[in-house]
């Protein structure tokens, strides 16, 4: 069946399957890579996208599903000259990322909790998280990342 | 004040722009023009004779393109196995035959069995849906006692037993070991189980086969930590590919953890299958694939005792353990139990006498090997455990306890054959017991009492071998393949420079603290230096990236490469400043002659080798690229100490981590706030092992925790608050035997924080009167529970 949305601000549209999820539309035929696959099972969260304002797993809705809306993936987050936004740039400044492969979805959630609430607490933070799994981090320097790009203070890195 | 560039700066990592715009390159962003994909049928029992695959219906289906069963592969060879170790009587370890796809039996859930190469990945896993498979389901070995305990279920039919190899170290110390036992004022006995793991990097394994059938070049993208290493292995020992026609990539590769070192099955099936289609072949793993295709990690059971004088010094630690290898030997399984376990029993302490058996048992499981620690935490575990437990039997202080037995004089050469070059291990025990504030522990166990909670210290010591290894050493031990490492530095004419390294960066940042050396060296900023790798058709031959062994390794290649550049360099200035050699300087990116203000900038030293007008062409050559092979002299031992608190709620057996320390001494550290990355990583891989990770079969060799709805990864809620978590590494003492005086921080979280934790655990336990001498990982609320309640 044809398909089509707003990704990123632009028209896109393609043929899917009925069983073809949005993640795989987003990768295979909008060439979207960002969108990362870690598990089948809706748990880890790498393939969080934003749908019509709402974080979304992408692997656990259908493409079809998706048609009509408006969607933002990882590569429509940054600023509009090309430098990181503010949740990116905090990322990078408190080395909240290692791999890079939750990332994404990490970003993608952030940014769905910064909009709900502006100043979240750690535990808040923390609580939010937990439908994305990062092996690499240890969550520490993803927790502060959030913080400090909601504008609270958190210690540096490398100075603790 | 920190440092703005160069060694010891926190410079920001470049990679993190890509990975932050979605603009990564990983192996399953990878697609060629044509490519086909491939879906396994993997094996849904764990034991069985493969009495026939009928591909008769599948074959026809939509899309199939062709489909390969173990029949296909009986002319190439099977999965190679990297290091044989030697028994106790001097005899090889038992060594079965690793098919791609398996032949006649089947050996573990999830083997692959067939593999359907067609257009699409629906329709490679439709027709694998038609394949019938004729399985005569034997009995299945699971329990590794039981495995050596009798034949009556044998795992592979021609070898002799399920029993690998019996291994003892050292053998000549055993009848000194056992007469110190006889002799010991106390002695503390402990059986334990390191939890079979899995190692989980967020991205699952990937692999693209293509050919060339005009030029007969094979290439594979896969998603590894030593691209050259597979290209090895897979081409001289599986597929009789020869180096020169085999290329394999690893780009971006979303973490490793050891499980990504080894060769498997599908790298080798896409590169077969690419050319035997004349296709390029696509295989991405599924999340419940990689449960059941992915070597597994630790999965030990061991007995330690230790023995005491009267004063309490320990006078020998004597273990025996069964060490599971699941159905066939994985790439490096022989080594982990052995040389990476056995070697670290002495850890921190001046015991004279050690003898560790293993017993290697094969079970219808997956394979397991290395995974980040790769026996050093089996190792630590087992013995800081014993010697908690000791304390508290001998009603000593633990902290005290530890302190009195360690080793204060290096170099020191253990009884188990390594020799500690340097470290300061009350350096980094008073650190923690600072930072951890443990003066402040009985008013914060009071709070938690009132509260109805029991609470807990714990603390540990660490040592390891990392920065693997020297390449003769390792050769005598039975590995099969050298552990140097190497890189080129080629520098281009307007100056910049490009370092193609053999180390490989899945998550721990080289393409940023690598120029922080080099930039160090010459005095130029570190955005004039690119750093490649991952390609064999760039970098030199390399070994690759685990055992904490890039920077020490690696970055010593680097360090020597980079040597040779300004050594020719200055020969080139020495020319243009018409000077004698022996007395040009370099110092921040200029040549000057010492003593006078006559100087020449790098950047014109770099044009003049590549625009050799004016140049000594009768002396040297154009050009300024260089390499290096470095192979270490010995390992480093990082160490440090740990602490741990822990609230108990003792109605539901839930434990929090309430505070977190760690002090670590990685002699000199590159990048500050990387080092403090891996640590926090480690340990939250150490808190999950301790806390909530398993990997469980049942009896029938079904895998249980499958996926991550059984298996309980670590989350953010699970890892200490933020203000009560104290990373630190400001204990260094330097490595003496690589030019950067690196040890490597990579594992370091992983081995020293399980014990840690169960010590905390046992602390707060025994504090609210619960006899419990030792409770298996994970402490799950049922096990804590269980363990309060009788």
């Amino acid at each position: 069946m044809r398909i089509d949305m707003v990704v990123n601000g632009k028209e896109a549209g393609g043929e899917v399957e009925g069983r073809t999820v949005l993640s795989s539309f987003l990768r295979d035929q909008l060439a979207l890579t960002g969108c990362h696959v870690g598990c089948d099972t809706s748990q880890c969260g790498a393939c969080v996208v934003h749908v019509d304002g709402q974080a979304v797993k992408s692997c656990t809705m259908l493409a079809a599903e998706a048609a009509g809306s408006e969607i933002t993936t990882i590569e429509g987050m940054a600023n509009a000259d090309g430098s990181l936004n503010v949740i990116q740039q905090a990322f990078q400044d408190h080395h909240g990322l290692q791999c890079g492969f939750c990332t994404p979805g990490m970003v993608m959630s952030a940014a769905a909790l910064l909009k709900e609430n502006p100043k979240p607490s750690e535990a808040e933070v923390r609580d939010y998280l937990e439908g994305n799994i990062c092996r690499c981090t240890g969550y520490h320097n993803i927790v502060k990342a959030i913080m400090a790009a909601s504008g609270q203070d958190v210690v540096p890195v490398a100075a603790e | 004040m920190p440092k703005d560039g160069g060694i010891g700066a926190s410079s920001k990592r470049r990679e993190d722009v890509r990975f932050l715009t979605g603009e990564g390159n990983y192996t399953d962003d990878i697609n060629i023009r044509g490519q086909a994909h491939v879906f396994f049928l993997r094996s849904d029992v764990a034991h069985g004779a493969l009495k026939g695959v009928d591909t008769s219906d599948a074959a026809g289906m939509p899309g199939v393109i062709r489909i390969f069963t173990g029949a296909d592969f009986e002319a190439v060879g099977g999965m190679p196995c990297g290091w044989q170790v030697t028994d106790k009587h001097g005899q090889p370890m038992q060594e079965p035959r690793h098919p791609i796809l398996a032949h006649e039996k089947v050996r573990h859930v999830g083997e692959p069995i067939a593999a359907v190469v067609a257009e699409t990945l629906e329709q490679a896993r439709d027709a694998a849906e038609a394949i019938s498979v004729d399985i005569d389901e034997l009995p299945a070995v699971v329990d590794m006692k039981a495995a050596v305990a009798s034949d009556d279920v044998k795992v592979h039919d021609d070898l002799t037993s399920n029993l690998c190899y019996d291994w003892g170290f050292v053998e000549e110390n055993k009848a000194a070991t056992d007469a110190a036992f006889e002799k010991a004022a106390h002695v503390t006995t402990l059986e334990l189980v390191n939890n079979r793991l899995v190692a989980n990097p967020m991205e699952p394994r990937v692999a693209v086969g293509d050919y060339a059938r005009g030029t007969d070049d094979h290439t594979l993208y896969t998603t590894s930590q030593n691209p050259h290493v597979i290209r090895l292995l897979m081409g001289a020992f599986v597929l009789g590919i020869p180096e020169h026609k085999l290329r394999v990539v690893a780009p971006d590769v979303g973490g490793g953890f050891g499980t990504k070192i080894f060769h498997y099955q599908e790298e080798a099936f896409v590169t077969f299958a690419a050319k035997a289609c004349n296709r390029p072949v696509k295989w991405t793993s599924s999340r419940s694939e990689a449960f059941m295709s992915d070597a597994h990690g630790r999965d030990h059971v061991t007995k330690i005792e230790l023995a005491l004088d009267a004063q309490n010094n320990f006078t020998a630690v004597r273990t025996e353990t069964f060490a599971n290898m699941g159905a066939y030997l994985s790439t490096f399984a022989p080594s982990v139990p052995t040389w990476l376990h056995g070697t670290l029993m002495a850890g921190n302490y001046k015991t004279p006498l050690v003898y560790v058996n293993v017993k290697a048992v094969f079970t219808n499981t997956v394979p397991v090997d290395a995974y980040r620690g790769a026996g050093r935490p089996e190792a630590t575990f087992q013995l800081e455990r014993v010697i908690d437990k000791a304390a508290r039997e001998l009603n000593v202080d633990p902290v005290e306890l530890r302190r009195q037995n360690f080793i204060r004089e290096f170099p020191y050469a253990t009884p188990v054959a390594v020799e500690y070059d340097t470290g300061d291990y009350d350096a980094t025990m008073d650190k923690v017991l600072e930072i951890s504030d443990r003066e402040g522990f009985a008013a914060r166990r009071a709070e938690s009492e009132a509260k109805g909670k029991l609470r807990g210290f714990g603390i540990n010591c660490f040592i390891e071998a990392c920065g693997i290894a020297p390449s003769n050493l390792v050769g005598q031990l039975g590995a099969r393949a050298g552990l140097y490492e190497s890189a080129t530095v080629r520098v281009n004419a307007t100056g910049g420079l490009v370092v193609m390294t053999g180390s490989h960066s899945h998550g721990q940042g080289h393409e940023t603290a690598f120029p922080q050396v080099v930039a160090e060296m010459i005095g130029i900023d570190e955005s004039m230096i690119e750093v490649v790798h991952g390609d064999t058709a760039t970098a030199p031959m390399g070994m690759g990236t685990y055992g904490s062994r890039s920077i020490a390794v690696g970055g010593s290649a680097m360090v020597r490469a980079t040597e040779k550049i300004i050594a020719k360099a200055k020969k080139i200035a020495s020319h243009l400043l018409e000077a004698s050699e022996g007395d040009i300087e370099l110092k921040d990116g200029a040549f000057s002659v010492a003593g006078t203000d006559k100087s020449v900038a790098w950047g014109d030293v770099t044009l003049a080798a590549y625009v050799p007008h004016n140049y000594p062409l009768e002396d040297i050559e154009p050009g300024l690229e260089e390499t290096a092979f470095y192979d270490p002299s010995n390992f480093t031992y990082p160490a440090g100490a740990y602490s741990c608190e822990v609230e108990v709620d003792p109605a539901t057996g839930e434990v929090t981590i309430e505070r977190f320390a760690s002090a670590d001494d990685f002699g000199n550290v590159i990048n500050p706030m990387i080092v403090e990355g891996q640590v926090h990583g480690g340990i939250a891989q150490g808190i999950g092992q301790a806390l909530l990770e398993n990997c469980a079969y049942d009896e029938n060799g079904q895998l249980l925790s499958a996926s991550y709805m059984d298996y309980t990864m670590p989350r953010a809620d699970n890892l200490p608050p933020m203000d009560h978590y104290v990373v630190d590494h400001s204990c260094q003492t330097p490595c003496t035997h690589n030019p950067l005086g690196v040890k490597g921080c990579g594992e370091a979280g992983a081995i020293g924080s399980p014990p840690t934790v169960i010590n905390a655990i046992i602390d707060a336990l025994q504090s609210g009167g619960h006899k419990v001498d030792h409770i298996d990982m994970p402490a799950t609320p049922s096990r804590v529970w269980s363990a309060i309640h009788g």
